[in-house]
């Protein structure tokens, strides 16, 4: 009989085998499902994985696969730091689209004035924007002992209602002929989260996403507040013992959570996006939770699951136009190899035992 | 480095253009043409994007080996569009349909970086050197629609699906309420906003909130059959096939439908690339040109109602009858269209206001 027995430490070699086990398990189970749909699967594989980076076009790709995971992995390294002490924040969605409406909603309140300082006061509108938003939860926790992962998850409702509202009344474009949307900020320099050397996809989005890594691996391997939040996530009453005011653990958490949020909102709305339209959100906010987890909330896992998530993105995209590929096999394949990881992953923390094993 | 890959781009468009120029000639030598299309439902949805998928074959049915075309579905209106669009072009498309409002400014974006690639954006209202723009007059198969259903409601109350609060719909609205009143003078319009063009799970919650105020006929401005499932498990309600047929709840609920018939004009569009006679320009069909369809009125509809929905169609195909005829005034009681004046493009295109009698407010 197979028995699942727990290491008293997690394996090291397990942990680093695991994303190249699941991606095996994925390229051979993938390849299988294509195959079983009359596409040449090796093609199909290819196309998808290495496309996007070596191929013909790589030269476009390359670039658009930073623009596509900078959001997911700015958004998951606030994520994590909750989800770590176990704070959870499922309403990044919410914050990501009120970020992007305070900060388009801030440049669209001097248009037209060109000014160096325009988009620095976006930026600070735009985390603070989700900052806000994510106060919501916070407060009502620490307050009335409300659930966070409802209030939180509930306000991304609220938000896109006032998304649709914003888009249709306030932030409208004047010149729109009447149609929802606001003004393209793409075409406002002075507000336009451009490419910081163009043809890289390196926006200040990316920029920033980079930075949050590096800043989050610091706050939780050098610094007592990170060492606060993993204690309160593995050992609760210890973590009482060492003086955790779970309070202020909250609210930093989902402060933080809640500005990142904001902040790729914004960026995104200045930059790749250019407006505030009732479908601005895709998504990225609950993308960003299985990002987190992925890559097991640390900061550069995050890193990592962010730009593997965006490939295979883009290059189910090609394999879709290109090979004929319908979405929804995509999709399989991308659930495959989240279930793959996340099964695999097992084997850091177990052992596989055969027999009954020791009698308690 | 911004030079680099600019110049490369530019590289990669001249080529482009060296082969588009030899295309007439090309495409008997066995060179195909590359059409693209970009979805923003699936292919199954039995609505809007399952028509212009119906284009697509059609296009693929006449060329034959002359074509290849290619499509992405699920493509959400923002940055992915733009990246979908460039992968298409990159990958040697020289004609790409984008078949969402959503995706103007990406087309637009897009179409700069390839010069020699046409674009064609659906109901739009963007044009450049390389971007055209189509869509179809399907206020005028809401004429019909609002007849049949202001004959067909007892309770004198008509469910409207409101997709998003855009120019189209709202024209689409007007259209259907000036004439159902015109049968029907007890009648009111019951709108609901959905916010999405395809979301089953949406559209039926709305199909039921109306039906559950006492709406017995549902018109929808989305995509999926939602509100046709939700309507026959109500019972007496009628609905109306949107974009496509939707045959399968034929006779009842569904007792007629309004079809949009891509094909023609995908077809004269590709040829045109093809012949290299492509012209950039601004497109709008309605059912005299065959590209707005009513779909078969059912045995449900009493046959003298039929009579007049028919009667009301072949006026407006001949161009005897124009849906926006005064006397009409807007919802605030201002004058609009004096008697006998029809309505012009322009206003049509960019309609933001209900006309009189319509109840609630377009959303801000």
């Amino acid at each position: 009989m197979l028995r699942l027995e727990k290491r008293r430490q997690p394996s090291r070699v397990w942990a680093w085998a695991t994303p190249l086990v699941a991606v095996l398990a994925t390229v051979i189970f993938g390849g299988l499902l294509f195959a079983a749909l009359g596409k040449d699967p090796v093609t199909a594989i290819r196309t998808i994985f290495y496309d996007p980076l070596l191929g013909e076009h790589a030269f476009y790709y390359r670039p658009q696969l930073l623009v596509k995971a900078a959001p997911l992995v700015l958004i998951a390294i606030g994520l994590s730091l909750g989800f770590r002490a176990g704070i959870w924040n499922i309403g990044a969605e919410g914050q990501y689209i009120i970020g992007a409406l305070t900060g388009a909603g801030c440049a669209l309140a001097f248009y037209p004035l060109e000014a160096v300082w325009l988009f620095p006061l976006m930026i600070l509108c735009g985390a603070l924007g989700g900052f806000i938003w994510a106060m919501i939860p916070a407060l009502l926790k620490v307050k009335f002992g409300t659930n966070e992962i409802l209030v939180s998850l509930m306000l991304v409702y609220v938000a896109e209602q006032l998304l649709a509202s914003m888009s249709l009344g306030l932030l409208k474009n004047p010149q729109g002929f009447g149609f929802p949307g606001s003004r393209n900020l793409q075409q406002y320099e002075s507000a336009h989260n451009a490419e910081i050397i163009a043809g890289t996809g390196m926006h200040w989005g990316v920029a920033t996403a980079f930075i949050m890594v590096i800043l989050a691996y610091v706050l939780l391997n050098r610094h007592m507040l990170g060492f606060h939040i993993r204690l309160t996530g593995e050992a609760p009453r210890a973590a009482k013992f060492a003086g955790v005011v779970p309070a202020r653990l909250i609210i930093f958490c989902l402060g933080a959570s809640g500005a990142l949020a904001g902040l790729a909102g914004m960026f995104e709305v200045s930059g790749p996006a250019g407006q505030v339209s009732i479908d601005f959100n895709v998504g990225y906010g609950f993308t960003a939770i299985i990002v987190a987890f992925l890559g097991r909330l640390h900061p550069v896992g995050i890193l990592l699951a962010g730009l593997l998530m965006a490939l295979t993105y883009i290059g189910g995209e090609i394999a879709q136009s290109g090979l004929g590929l319908p979405a929804a096999a995509i999709q399989v394949f991308q659930g495959m190899l989240l279930f793959f990881l996340l099964a695999v992953d097992v084997m850091t923390n177990y052992r596989i035992r055969i027999g009954g094993g020791p009698k308690a | 480095m911004k030079m680099n890959k600019r110049t490369f781009l530019a590289g990669t468009a001249a080529a482009m253009a060296l082969s588009a120029g030899g295309m007439a000639r090309a495409a008997s030598h066995g060179e195909k043409l590359k059409v693209g299309f970009v979805y923003v439902g699936p292919v199954g949805d039995g609505g809007w994007t399952y028509e212009h998928d119906q284009g697509r074959k059609a296009v693929e049915a006449e060329f034959g080996d002359m074509v290849e075309t290619t499509y992405v579905e699920n493509v959400p209106e923002g940055p992915d569009a733009e990246r979908v669009m460039t992968q298409m072009a990159l990958g040697g498309a020289k004609l790409i349909f984008t078949t969402s409002f959503g995706y103007m400014d990406q087309t637009i974006n897009v179409a700069k970086k390839f010069p020699d690639v046409k674009f064609e954006h659906a109901t739009g209202y963007k044009t450049a050197e390389n971007v055209g723009t189509y869509s179809a007059r399907f206020y005028e198969g809401r004429a019909v629609q609002g007849t049949i259903a202001g004959h067909m409601t007892q309770s004198n109350k008509i469910g409207y699906i409101g997709s998003y609060p855009i120019p189209e719909v709202i024209r689409g609205i007007n259209s259907a309420y000036i004439h159902a009143k015109k049968v029907n003078p007890d009648v009111e319009f019951k709108i609901v906003w959905a916010f999405t063009w395809f979301d089953p799970a949406k559209e039926a919650d709305a199909a039921k909130v109306l039906i559950e105020q006492g709406c017995d006929v549902v018109l929808q401005h989305t995509d999926s059959t939602a509100p046709q499932a939700a309507a026959e498990a109500a019972g007496n309600v009628y609905t109306f096939g949107q974009a496509s047929d939707m045959a399968e709840f034929a006779p009842k609920p569904r007792i007629s439908s309004i079809i949009d018939n891509w094909a023609p004009y995908y077809i004269e569009q590709t040829r045109a690339v093809m012949e290299g006679t492509w012209k950039s320009e601004m497109t709008w069909d309605g059912i005299g040109a065959g590209m707005v369809g009513i779909g078969e009125i059912t045995d449900a509809v009493p046959a003298e109602v039929k009579a007049e929905a028919l009667a009301l169609k072949d006026a407006i195909a001949s161009g005897e009858y124009h849906p926006f005829t005064g006397p009409l005034k807007k919802q605030d009681g201002s004058d609009w269209l004096a008697e006998g004046e029809t309505a012009d493009d322009g206003t049509l295109a960019g309609m933001n206001f209900y006309v009189e009698g319509l109840e609630g407010e377009i959303p801000q």
